[in-house]
């Protein structure tokens, strides 16, 4: 099972290092984490997304709340909020193939944002399963780097997290 | 103007800290030149990690976090095995370590550790003080953390140049806000009110009493409980001392190397109500010790520890004294099924063995049972890790005292400097540390610390020539090969006590050690009793 977890943190230095190191001690396993900083400037939002079963989860819902610079953990409700992640993209793309993939770029909403002789560099914004379908897309090309953020979350409608 | 080191000394008054426990260094050095000027005793180990066992066996008998102190580098990294001791058996601690310069950070320089980052997965919090001005917060806030919800060690490590920067003025904060730090103490009270009716509804409720009824300081409470209720008591390892061993209704220490009868209880019973323990493998090793259909009521200051290692249907978060308050109200004249208390008693009469003897060696498990009749009841004693540890939590009837062991970390070499804290502490009791060959060496060089300060502890060793606990381990599930078990080489114990001019004897039979300890407790000087023992005792 995936969840995503949204934790609110006092903004020191050191902080990330308690939290990532959790989740290795205890043998969680994580598939992304994002970090910056909140509307308050002495707050940061973690936006973490890991796999395990109920256990895990509660295990590290309350193993993080244990963290006293740790201000609030929240597990979002699956389809109840959006999340985004970032991926630059460079594909190799001779001059006969550009037109191609500036197409695939556009169905898929995607920026072309980089051009040289022999490749293109695009930009996409979406949640982590559009990135896969845009990579799937362009890979016949041959993908020479992917640089991608971690997953950030944030819940549909008016609730906010805050301190 | 007032320096940081100078500092450090009024925080250390002003949380009323009266001993501190140490080895100086070099980036340590302003701290202790003020330290000299203070009224707060320092006691100087032989070795830092000992520091921090003597802080823990402080704090664990005043009550008040047990503070050390260390240089940095070396000395602070020796300091880790005491303070992840600390930290596995939730005991209150502050930790201070120099640190080289500010501007050196991170340059590798002589004696420089990162100790804030070695220490993060045992350490309840972690500080590296980054300006003179932050350190009254950061001791106000670390004695904070240390000693409230649940409790363990907490470090405050501070670069040489931030002890030695002078500012304008001291000022002690008088409280504390840490945004993410608010432990529920108070018990939800539909929770409580859900576990009463389970207890009542149950036909055979038993009581797992941890460390946590101890360090709420709710001992006298919980026996009333106890009492009234004639729900049958078991207790982990660092449970032990909750409730007083003679007492009809408890049974023993529960586990791999627990009392059969305590076993036998918690297989049976229907229903469990576990109380600030956090059932680590060693209390609850197989997933058969306990029913499929056990309801598990769990009471624990650290909502983690719910859940963690036991399936529990009935969560209760809170300090284990409001928890109980509030239980003893709602539960009003209960008393267990007569039936339940006659089988509990039963069986202990039933499980009950007598050691066999063997001619010219102490029996072990028979001299600990006889050890507190000849103490005053008040007494500690504190037991290291191996055998004698298992010999002492299974067989010391304790009375108005205390049990001190380390069952979270099972760290060798506890008691001895364990024992120098708890004597600082109370300095009035009988306090006598029971080790064996092997972990007696691990710390023997604190001999020294017992020494100087003139602290009147009695320490018996339990002499086999073996480990003997590995051993017993390898008989078992290796073939008999006793691969590094064989102590080799010790030094002759009578002599070592000569050397630092302890009093000392040496006992083959029970009688005799008997003899020797009714004398030995009369003395107000430190004394080392050698028993030697059957080398193929068993723990159990």
């Amino acid at each position: 099972m995936q969840y995503t977890l949204s934790v609110l943190v006092e903004n020191h230095a050191g902080v990330l290092s308690k939290i990532s190191g959790l989740f290795s001690r205890r043998g969680f396993n994580i598939d992304s984490l994002a970090v910056g900083v909140t509307n308050n400037p002495d707050v940061s939002r973690i936006t973490i997304v890991a796999n395990g079963d109920e256990y895990v989860v509660e295990q590290l819902e309350k193993q993080l709340n244990k963290v006293i610079p740790v201000i609030k953990v929240k597990r979002l409700a699956e389809g109840e909020f959006i999340s985004r992640e970032l991926i630059l993209i460079k594909v190799h793309c001779a001059a006969s193939k550009r037109a191609e993939i500036i197409k695939t770029a556009e169905i898929m909403q995607a920026k072309i944002v980089d051009v040289a002789p022999s490749c293109v560099t695009v930009e996409y914004c979406e949640c982590t399963n559009r990135v896969n379908t845009l990579i799937d897309l362009l890979r016949p090309y041959g993908i020479r780097e992917i640089v991608r953020t971690g997953t950030i979350a944030i819940d549909r409608g008016a609730s906010a997290l805050s301190v | 103007m007032i320096s940081g080191a100078e500092i450090m000394v009024k925080c250390l008054e002003a949380e009323g800290v009266k001993v501190v426990f140490g080895y100086p260094g070099a980036t340590i050095c302003p701290f202790y030149d003020k330290l000299y000027d203070s009224d707060i005793k320092h006691v100087l180990v032989r070795q830092e990690q000992n520091a921090a066992h003597a802080a823990s066996g402080y704090s664990r008998c005043s009550g008040l976090p047990g503070v050390c102190v260390a240089t940095s580098g070396p000395g602070a990294t020796n300091l880790i095995t005491g303070i992840a001791t600390a930290y596995a058996d939730s005991v209150p601690m502050i930790a201070i370590t120099g640190q080289v310069r500010s501007d050196l950070l991170g340059r590798d320089v002589f004696q420089e550790a990162d100790i804030t980052g070695a220490c993060e997965p045992f350490v309840k919090h972690s500080y590296l003080v980054g300006k003179t001005e932050d350190l009254p917060r950061i001791f106000k806030e670390a004695f904070h953390i240390a000693s409230t919800g649940r409790k363990g060690p907490v470090l405050i490590d501070i670069p040489m140049d931030i002890q030695q920067q002078e500012i304008e003025r001291f000022e002690y904060p008088d409280s504390v806000n840490i945004i993410g730090y608010k432990p529920n103490t108070r018990g939800h009270a539909v929770q409580v009110r859900r576990a009463v009716e389970a207890i009542k509804k149950s036909r055979r409720p038993l009581i797992v009493s941890g460390g946590g009824v101890l360090s709420s300081g709710v001992k006298l409470k919980f026996q009333a409980f106890a009492d009234k209720t004639r729900i049958p008591v078991i207790s982990t390892m660092m449970g032990i001392g909750v409730m007083p061993s003679d007492h009809e209704m408890y049974l023993g220490m529960l586990g791999t190397h627990g009392k059969p009868v305590a076993n036998r209880a918690l297989h049976d019973a229907d229903l469990v109500i576990v109380c600030g323990a956090r059932l680590g493998d060693r209390a609850v090793a197989a997933p058969d010790q306990m029913s499929e259909n056990t309801t598990v009521i769990h009471i624990d200051i650290d909502p983690a520890e719910i859940g963690k290692n036991v399936k529990t249907e009935i969560p209760i978060v809170g300090d284990m004294k409001n928890v109980l308050n509030m239980m003893i109200e709602e539960i009003g004249d209960y008393v267990v099924p007569n039936q339940w208390q006659e089988t509990v008693k039963g069986w202990k009469k039933s499980f009950f063995r007598t050691p066999p003897k063997f001619d010219g060696f102490v029996e072990p498990r028979a001299l600990v049972a006889r050890l507190s009749s000849m103490l005053r009841s008040k007494a500690i004693l504190v037991a290291d890790v191996g055998q004698n540890q298992i010999w002492c939590a299974n067989n010391f009837m304790i009375r108005d005292g205390r049990f001190l062991t380390t069952g979270g970390m099972g760290t060798m070499g506890y008691s001895i400097p364990a024992s120098v804290g708890v004597k600082f502490a109370r300095p009035n009791r009988d306090v006598v540390v029971v080790c064996g060959d092997g972990s007696f060496q691990m710390s023997m060089n604190e001999l020294a610390t017992i020494v100087g300060n003139k602290l009147a502890i009695k320490i018996i060793i339990m002499r086999n020539h073996r480990l003997g606990m590995v051993r017993e381990l390898q008989d078992m599930h290796y073939d008999k090969r006793h691969s590094g078990t064989i102590l080799e080489g010790d030094p002759d114990f009578q002599k070592l006590a000569e050397a630092y001019g302890i009093d000392h004897a040496e006992a083959n039979s029970n009688e005799e050690a008997e003899e020797i300890i009714k004398d030995m407790v009369k003395s107000d000087k430190p004394f080392i009793l050698v028993c030697n023992v059957y080398p193929d005792t068993p723990s159990i």
